[in-house]
This record gives C-alpha cells, structure tokens and sequence, in this order.
C-alpha cells in the first residue's frame, strides 16, 4: 500500500493537465483503481486484520485524494493564467464611444451664468423678440425724440412694433405684472440693424437681470455683481464701476473685470489695460418704476445687461464671432 | 470727441500728466478711449525756407534744394512734388527723431548729398488726410515762421489729445469747456471760462432778426462783422483744429468751428450782403420750398422743417446745414455771425428726413444750452476782430422770447445715502454739488439746489443721486447683497425645465448644437420647394432689413439647418448630427396688429455612413419617451420638402407635433448636398404642453411571463403598427410588450409581401398563465390577424 502510494505521488506530480489528473484518479481511486484492487484483495485477510489495513487504505486514498485536489488546483490554476496570458488586449486600443452631442458655447456660458443666478435667487422671465416700440423704448424711458434712440440701429416692423433692441423690455413685462420682491434674470435675442463682421452681428444675445424690493441700495448692485464675476471669472477676479448712462438706469454704470488673460498686467485680450468691459449696470429709474405701476417712493432696483456672445468670445478666446454662428462641427465639438 | 490737453489747461488750474487726467475722468463718467501723444518724439526738426529748387542731375523725380534755417544753408534731396523756392517748410536736421523712431541722417541720395529732410505733416504725426489738396502727399508747407525755429515750438505742437466717449445725456461735454468744468470739478480743481472782450466799431449793426417759430427756434444770437480779409487762420488755430479732427478752411470758417468746439455752440457765418435788406427771419419751409445746401444738394422741404431766411429766399437750414446762395467765399467782405438755439427734437427730424447730418445738427439734436448763445457769439466776433481782419460793428441782436427757467430741486441727503448704501457727508455732497457749479442751499434736513443752465440733463433727485455718486466715487461704496430685501427662492419653471431637458436628451442621442440667425428671404423657402400658397410664406417682414434676403422674420428652421448640413459637408465633415432649439415667428394677420406667435421650435438635422429615417426617428422617440409622451402616431407626411415616401408627420390625438424624414431630393439639389440628409422640426411649446414627467410607482411583477414569437407574411405596404394594433387589440390586458424583431423579404416570401416577426409578451398580474391560457390568446390573435389583415402564419 506504501508502494502503490509513492508511485500515485510520483505520477501526479508529473501531470500537467485536469485530463491527466482524472485519468490518474481513475487509476487508481476509481471503481476499477488500484486501491479497490487492493481492498478486493482483503477478503484474504484474516478479520482481525481487515480493520486496520481498511484504515490504512483509507489514510491512502485521503492522501492521494489530497494531492490529486492540490495538483489539480495547482494545475487549474496554471491554466487559467495562461489563457488569462493568452487574452491580454491592447489597452491603447479605443473605446466603444457613446457620442454624447455638444453644446453650443453661448448656450454653455449662460448655463453657467443662469446657475450663479439661480443661486442668488433669480428665476428666468422670457419676452417675446418681436416687440411693441412701447416696451422696448418709451417704457424705458427713452421717448421718440432720446438722442439715446441714435445709438441703436433698430429693425422695424411697424411704427409700433419691432425686433427688440435689447433684453431690457422684459424688465418692464416683469414689473407689470409681478409685485415685489422681483429677481429675475432674462436671457435671449436681441436685433441691431448691423452688418455681421468680425464684432458685430444683427443677432445677438443677451442677458439681463433686474432687482426690484424695498431697501434696494446701490451697494447691493455692485456686490451683487461682484459675485457674479468671481464665480464666473474666478475667485481672484476685481471688478470696477464706472458711470455711464442708460435711459432706465440713473446712477448708471459699467462694470469692468480684471482681464483674466493676465491678471490685470496687460495683455493682447484687455487692450493692454489690464481690465475688460463685460456688463452696464444701474439703479432702475423711478420713471421706469413708475411707468410699471411699481412705487419709486417705496421700492427701489437694480438692473443689469451683458452680452453673451462677447463674453463667450472672452472665455474661449474667440476671435471671430461669426464662427459663433457658422455652426463648423467642428468649432462646436471643441466645447 | 477730442480734447487736447494744452486747450484744456487754459481753462482749468491742473498739472497733472495725461494718463492721471484719462483714469480720473473716466472713473468720475467721461470715458477716455484713448491718448493720442503729439510732438513728443519730435527733436532737431526746424523752420527752413527753400531758397533754391532744382533737378536731381541722375534721378527724373528727385529734387536738390538748398534750404536756409538761419544758421546755415543745407543742401537737400526730396522726392516731394508740392514745393517750390520760397516755400517754408520743417526741416529734419541731420540727428533729428520723428514719431514711430525714425532717426534722420546726412547721406546721399542718388550720388547728391542730402544734409536731412524735408517733412511731410504725416511724418510729423498729423492727419494728412484733414489738410487741403496741396499739402497732401508731399511736404508741409508753413507760413513763414523765423528761419531756424524749433518746429514743436512753431507750431505749438507738444501736446496729448484725449479721446471721450460721450454719453448722449451729456451734450455740454462736446465741448473744451465741458470737459474742463468735469475735471475741475473731479479734481477738486477751480474751472474759469474764457476771456471775452470785444472791441466794437463806430458803426452800428444793420442786421434784423425776426423769429417766426418760436416753437422751433428758442433763441437768436447774432453779430456782424465787417471788411474781413478771407485768408488761412493762425497756425496754432489751425492746428488746434487738426488735433481735434476737424478740417482748417479759411480763418473765419475756422473761427466759427474753433468756437463750437471750445464752447460747444455750433455758429453759422452768413455773407451779408447776399442776405436781402440784411434781414434774417426765421420760419417754417414752405412745402416743397427748395434749398442747395453748403454740400451743393438741392433740397426739398417741407412745412415741418425749419429754414432760416431772409425776405425773399430761404439762406440755411437751421441747425442742420447753411445754403449756398450766401456761403462764405474768397470775395466775402461783411459777414453776420449767427449764434442759435433750436428744438432738438425738429433738427433730429430735419436731418433724418433729408438723410443730411452735420456737426452742428448731431450737437443740436442732444439739445443744447441756450445761455452760451451771446458768449459764443462773442468769442466768435473776439477771435475775427483779432484773425480775420474785420470790424466787429456795434451792438448784438439777440431774439430771446422766452427766456430758460432755471431748475430748482430739493433733495434730501439721507434718502441719497440710503439709496446708494452709503454714509456721504452732507457736507460733501454739497462740495461735489458745489464743484460741478450747482449752487446749493441748506434748508434743514434738505437741500436745495439750482441747476446750472448747461446742465439740462438734471431734472429731479435721481439726477442728483447720480452726480453724488459718481464725484464720490462709485468704488467707494461699500458692496452689501441684499441685507434688507426679502429672501426669494430661484428656480426654473416647469417649462423651463423641460426645454433644459429636451436639450439634454438631444445631446445624450448624440447631437451638436447649432444657433443660426433668425431672418430669412423668400429664397430660403424656395430652396426647400414651399409652394407661393404656404402658410410658411406668411411671414412677417422688417421694414429696414439690411438685404431682400434677410427680410422676413423665419417660420422655419429647415432652411438654416440645410445650411448649416451644407457648411459641414462641403467642408468634409463625414458625419453631421445637430439640432437647434429657437424661435419661429407666426403672424396672425399681416400686417401685424398684434405681436406674433413665438413658437420654440426644435430643428434636427444629420447625414452620415450610419445614419437614416430610423436613426432620426430613434431620437424622436427618446425624445418622446423621456418626456413621457405616450400614444404617438406616425402618419405619411405631405410636405414638399420632404421625400413623400420616406418622412412622417407626427400626430398626438388631433394635434400634430411635427414632421420628419429625408429631405426631397429636389431640396437636396438646391443646396448641394450629393448625400441623403434627414431633418425634422418639432414643436417643442407643444412637447412641453404634452410632457408627462410626473412618475408613478407601480410594484413589479410577482408572476412570471410567457414570451411567444409568431411571424406572419403581410402585404409588403401593410404599416407594421397595424399588425402591432391587432395584435394588441386582440390580446388584450395580458399582453405585456410587443416587440418587432425582424422583417423580412426575399425566397419563401411571395413578390408583393413581407414577413413580419414579433416577440410578444403575456403576463398577468394576479395568477400565473397557465400555458393554455396563452396558448388560447396566442391562436386567437393568429386568427384576428387573418381575418382582418390577411396575415398569413408564416
Ligand atoms: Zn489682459
């Protein structure tokens, strides 16, 4: 039994497949093995015998159960890692992509815009493009003969209506028929009769906001703003007011940022002046107020307008804002 | 508007640089643009007089002249032709520096010596092209300054030109004077107006005025100057003017165009004696009254515009332009000044109507301070008394029927302090007040304050606030956010969110965003074979449009997305998936009595190896899916634009959200696209009227389901949906989910027909199906789908 268990050790050992293995349990484990051969042959023991060559037969086939098992793990194992060998890929190789579609950059930009806004507590009023001269000048209070009309090239349809020059008309639609507190911001298109170059289009975007509640004071104008440019344009950003004018704005003023090109030091993209013009600002005129039913005694605002396709232009370093409008694939999957 | 600095300083009390004088104006509201440097790299160029002139011996378009600057006499080659001997003009000595770093040294040109250069005005930094004929494109010619003389110091030309941008609330900053009372005031400096003092003759003034509209014209300065001596103005006048941008003419031309620019009152010099009985009257045009204006137009007017005349004829436009019929020439002798005050909203109307504009009209239509009338007109009767040789005759006319009011505010600083959110001393509100030359009186808790005549723009306390808050510095308040306003909670609404989220599902099938503009030419409809009877064509039309083809307000976004699909594929772009999202425009009735409706509208395009109706259809339909649209059919399409086989209207109930499929090969062909492109529009107010995102919870099956294919064979144009309807129809509620999984043509299949194969699932929710229970539904339908659709167990 000694003999039959060294030489089943001996032969697993040099197996090196499962087949292997299993044929070697069948020789000598199996119905017709060795070992049963052996145990048959027991019934030529005397019965005090069979006893204890039954436990020793039995530590045998254990023993040779155990390699068997180990041996074949062992194998198994070996085996999984060549064919694991076999499977390397070429992880260089591409993916399976699922194109996710581009945003357009204007879009983008006032998405961002929008959420700092939100955060602030401003929800979004839209106004019709199309709009009564009404709204867009006389109740911002610039009548027929405001030198500020000259600055505005304007599309007209009739005497009465036209495509909105500005954003601004919103502002009154809102007042009209929302009481106080109001935070809103109004993104959409706006129409200059202007030749489409390199700075100019016809159709553009904009963005205005307006804050209209009691105790509305010029400092939240500018520390409203002021936090809007940080988020947008970073943390490190400074921002300047300087007077202007507007018609429905009085004190008026535009909000310049420190160039995030440079920093402030100077560079190709603020003009060498270290700051960009990015917004026009003011305190909402009481005749503007007034004229929307709103009490100029009681409630005072604060509105704000900037232009997206410039800033999208300042953000990404655009050079040419007609590409804005091209829609080339691939300007648009560069965002 | 200009402004040179050495102009300014004659009238406020300020040494500070250039750069310190542009940052403190524009922070306190007059915005510089930019500084323009004179004179400053400009050394060792001199007066010199060309004493004689000959040609290059070697070079047919060179000159040798030698040229005398008092210390010596230099020899010196030019190329220039506008010189002759005699001339003065600026010499660049051997050594001198120009502007732009040119370094001029002695050499020879063409074997001659030149011992420096002769200057163009360009070479001295000046704008040629505001110079008469002959000084252009060759040298500078001078009136006879002292030979030798430094030519900065000759012409006076050391100085900074800063350039404003001025609001058009402020008018009285087009002017020296201006700009001067803002520095004084932001500098905290004290501002003087200029010195006048006329020196009048023996004879008396001859001219009348009589105002006629006194609605249009409010005030009639004028003064008669006689026996001038037409001739070219001093030289610092002149180049006052070129710094300024405005063209030197003749000295009383220039007179009159000095004076607007110091005082900001535009002048008109009349020739006299070409005025009838030296009688100017103000009045209305007579309709179709004619006038050739100073430009050489004849123009027609009309009773709304004013004209000024004398007793026979119509001598000038007022404010706008003056006429021909009695220009200042070469043989003027007596010359009447006018110095007026007019309506600005009539001149912005004259000049719109006759499509004329001019310095005078463009500063008159922002309307102007009638007060500075008599002091312009002064100044004006000062500087040709002294300039243009005349005799200023004595007595001034001046038509003033209804003198200015002066406005009166009262205000009350703490308001201002807590509109602004800031803690400004009363009394330095008063001292901004004070330095802009309100006058102000202290009434309590109030303040009272007069308006300076020039200050038209300062009608109430906002105005004031304004002026309080720029001189303090808008910087230097402090920045609060909100603290006494109510909380308000941000959000977007429903609407907003679904329009947000149709973008998103667009991106996530793949699809680029495009944004193209919104006017469109009856072209664009053409190009996609809309018929002349279309709704699409009714569209509403900009009067002023900037082309026939950019005209009408769009009703469609196909054209644009063609385009677009065409801009990608000529430049090679393989693969085209896009949509937009914007607006149409649909008018009611035109012409438009009310505002149009703006229909959001989401435009889909794309072409590509991968790409056909299935694949657009796919996006629909997740579109559809995550908006939770649900009963959507898909019915045959009738649009020109799309091929009539191969596109679908898409149909919810009665309402129809869209159409889309491939583009007719004809639309194709207009654009030039040689590859089969698929595009569709759809109304997104209607999806987002449709949209169902409200989610409900239902448990998920207990019991498990039966899934059973069955194919059958159907007339080959049999729609699918049909047998999906029957199949539905007939198994009723334990139908689960039908699925197509194949469709089939070919051997086996008889001419004429397709095979059609489904998955379908049966469950219930309350038991499991017993396979005869499914086996009785599953005949059942092959039995419905026989007998009505003639489908054949396949
Ligand atoms: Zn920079």
């Amino acid at each position: 039994m000694k003999k039959l268990y060294e030489e089943a050790q001996k032969e697993i050992s040099k197996a090196d497949s499962l087949q292997q293995i299993e044929s070697l349990r069948v020789k000598y484990l199996g119905k017709k093995g060795k070992l049963t051969q052996i145990l048959r042959g027991m019934g030529s023991l005397k019965p005090e015998e069979r006893p204890i060559i039954g436990q020793i037969a039995n530590e045998v086939r254990e023993k040779i159960e155990n390699i068997l098992t180990e041996t074949k793990n062992k194998i198994a194992q070996l085996e999984k890692e060549k064919k694991m060998k076999i499977e390397y890929l070429d992880i260089t190789m591409p993916g399976k992509l699922y194109k996710y579609g581009h945003k357009h950059p204007m879009t983008q930009v006032l998405d961002e815009i929008k959420k700092i806004f939100l955060g602030l507590g401003f929800s979004i009023a839209e106004g019709p493009e199309i709009e009564f001269t009404y709204y867009n000048f006389e109740a911002l209070n610039t009548p027929e003969d405001h030198p500020a009309r000259d600055l505005q090239d304007t599309f007209y349809i009739t005497s009465d209506i036209l495509l909105r020059t500005q954003t601004s008309p919103v502002q009154v639609r809102t007042m009209e028929k929302t009481k106080p507190p109001i935070r809103v911001i109004s993104p959409g298109r706006v129409y200059r009769s202007d030749e489409i170059d390199a700075t100019h289009s016809p159709v553009f975007h904009q963005m205005e906001g307006l804050v209209v509640d009691e105790g509305i004071t010029m400092g939240d104008l500018k520390g409203v703003l002021n936090i809007f440019a940080k988020k947008f344009f970073g943390e490190d950003t400074r921002t300047k007011f300087r007077p202007h004018f507007f018609p429905f704005t009085e004190p008026s003023a535009e909000m310049d940022v420190s160039c995030f090109a440079c920093g402030g030091k100077g560079c190709r993209v603020c003009g060498y002046t270290g700051w960009i013009e990015i917004l026009g600002a003011g305190m909402v005129h009481p005749n503007v107020l007034k004229m929307s039913g709103i009490d100029p005694e009681k409630y005072t605002g604060f509105a704000f307008g900037l232009g997206i396709d410039r800033i999208t232009m300042l953000k990404y370093g655009i050079e040419d804002l007609r590409l804005l409008f091209e829609n080339d694939m691939r300007f648009i999957e560069q965002f | 508007m200009l402004v040179s600095l050495s102009w300014l300083k004659e009238f406020v009390d300020i040494n500070k640089d250039a750069n310190t004088i542009a940052d403190g104006l524009t922070m306190s509201g007059s915005k510089v643009e930019g500084i323009k440097s004179y004179g400053k790299e400009i050394s060792n160029v001199v007066v010199g007089k060309i004493i004689l002139l000959e040609k290059h011996p070697n070079a047919n378009k060179l000159w040798v002249g030698i040229v005398d600057i008092g210390s010596e006499k230099l020899q010196i080659v030019t190329g220039a032709q506008n010189i002759k001997a005699g001339d003065y003009i600026p010499v660049a000595l051997h050594g001198a520096t120009l502007p732009g770093g040119v370094k001029i040294k002695r050499g020879k040109l063409r074997g001659v010596e030149s011992n420096g250069m002769m200057c163009s005005a360009e070479e001295l930094g000046l704008d040629e092209s505001l110079l008469p004929e002959y000084q252009r494109n060759g040298i500078f010619i001078l009136p006879p300054f002292p030979l030798g003389m430094d030519i900065n110091e000759a012409l006076q030309l050391k100085d900074d030109v800063l350039e404003f941008e001025i609001t058009p609330n402020r008018p009285d900053c087009l002017s020296i004077i201006g700009i001067a009372r803002e520095t004084a005031a932001t500098f905290r400096k004290s501002f003087k107006m200029p010195v006048i003092e006329v020196k009048e003759g023996e004879e008396e003034n001859p001219a009348k005025v009589t105002i006629e509209a006194t609605d249009l014209c409010f005030r009639y300065v004028a003064r008669v100057v006689k026996n001038v001596k037409i001739g070219p103005s001093p030289m610092w006048m002149q180049m006052r003017l070129l710094k300024a941008g405005i063209r030197p003419i003749n000295n009383v031309v220039d007179v009159t165009n000095y004076v607007m620019l110091e005082l900001g009152q535009p002048l008109h010099a009349f020739d006299l004696d070409k005025v009838k009985n030296k009688h100017i009257i103000v009045r209305r045009a007579k309709e179709g009254e004619r006038l050739v204006t100073l430009d050489g137009k004849e123009r027609v007017l009309d009773s709304s515009m004013l004209v000024i005349a004398d007793e026979e004829k119509a001598i000038g436009l007022g404010g706008v332009m003056g006429g021909e019929n009695t220009e200042i020439t070469d043989s003027t002798v007596n010359i009447l000044i006018e110095s007026a005050n007019f309506k600005r909203s009539n001149i912005r109307h004259t000049s719109k109507k006759l499509g004329l504009r001019s310095e005078a009209s463009s500063r008159f239509e922002k309307g102007l301070d009638p007060e500075i009338t008599v002091l312009a007109c002064e100044r004006a009767a000062q500087l040709m008394d002294k300039y243009c040789g005349g005799t200023v005759l004595k007595g001034i006319v001046d038509e003033y029927p209804k003198p200015m009011e002066k406005t009166v505010l009262t205000v009350n600083p703490e308001r201002i302090n807590r509109f602004l959110g800031a803690n400004i001393p009363t009394s330095e509100m008063i001292e901004i007040l004070k330095s802009l030359e309100f006058e102000v009186v202290e009434k309590g808790e109030e303040l009272e304050i007069m308006v300076p005549h020039f200050r038209k723009d300062v009608t109430m306390e906002a105005d004031i606030v304004e002026e309080i808050a720029r001189l303090f510095g808008y910087n230097n308040i402090e920045d609060s956010l909100m603290k006494n306003a109510q909380t308000t909670l941000g959000s977007l609404t429903k609407s907003q969110q679904l329009e947000e989220k149709t973008r998103e599902v667009l991106l996530a099938c793949g699809l680029n965003e495009i944004v193209t503009m919104s006017f469109m030419g009856e072209k664009d409809l053409d190009k996609i074979n809309i018929p002349q009877d279309s709704p699409f064509r009714k569209a509403v039309r900009i009067i002023n449009p900037l082309g026939e083809d950019q005209s009408l307000m769009r009703t469609t976004l196909l054209p644009f997305m063609l385009n677009v699909a065409y801009t990608n594929y000529s430049r090679k772009v393989e693969e085209f998936k896009a949509f937009e999202v914007s607006r149409v425009f649909l008018p009611k009735e035109l012409p438009l009595t009310e505002l149009p409706q703006e229909v959001k509208t989401i435009s889909i395009g794309m072409y590509g190896k991968d790409v056909d109706f299935y694949t657009i259809k796919g996006v629909i339909e997740t579109l559809f899916e995550v908006m939770g649209i649900e009963g959507v059919e898909y019915v045959r399409a009738q649009e020109p634009s799309y091929h009539p086989g191969r596109s679908a209207k898409i149909l919810l109930g009665e309402e129809a959200l869209g159409v889309f499929g491939e583009i007719h090969p004809d639309v194709l062909e207009n654009y030039d696209i040689p590859v089969r492109v698929y595009c569709g529009e759809i109304n997104l107010d209607k999806i987002i009227e449709c949209a169902n995102i409200e989610k409900k919870y239902t448990s998920l099956p207990k019991y498990p389901a039966v899934e059973r294919d069955i194919a059958v064979v159907v007339d080959e144009d049999l729609f699918v949906k049909e047998v999906e309807r029957v199949i539905r129809e007939t198994g009723g509620k334990f139908i689960e989910k039908i699925e197509l999984f194949d469709v089939y043509r070919g051997p086996n299949i008889p001419e004429g027909k397709k095979s059609v194969a489904f998955s379908i699932w049966y469950r219930s929710r309350e038991r499991t199906l017993t396979d005869e229970e499914v086996n009785e539904i599953h005949d059942s339908i092959v039995e419905a789908l026989d007998r009505r659709l003639g489908a054949k167990l396949r």
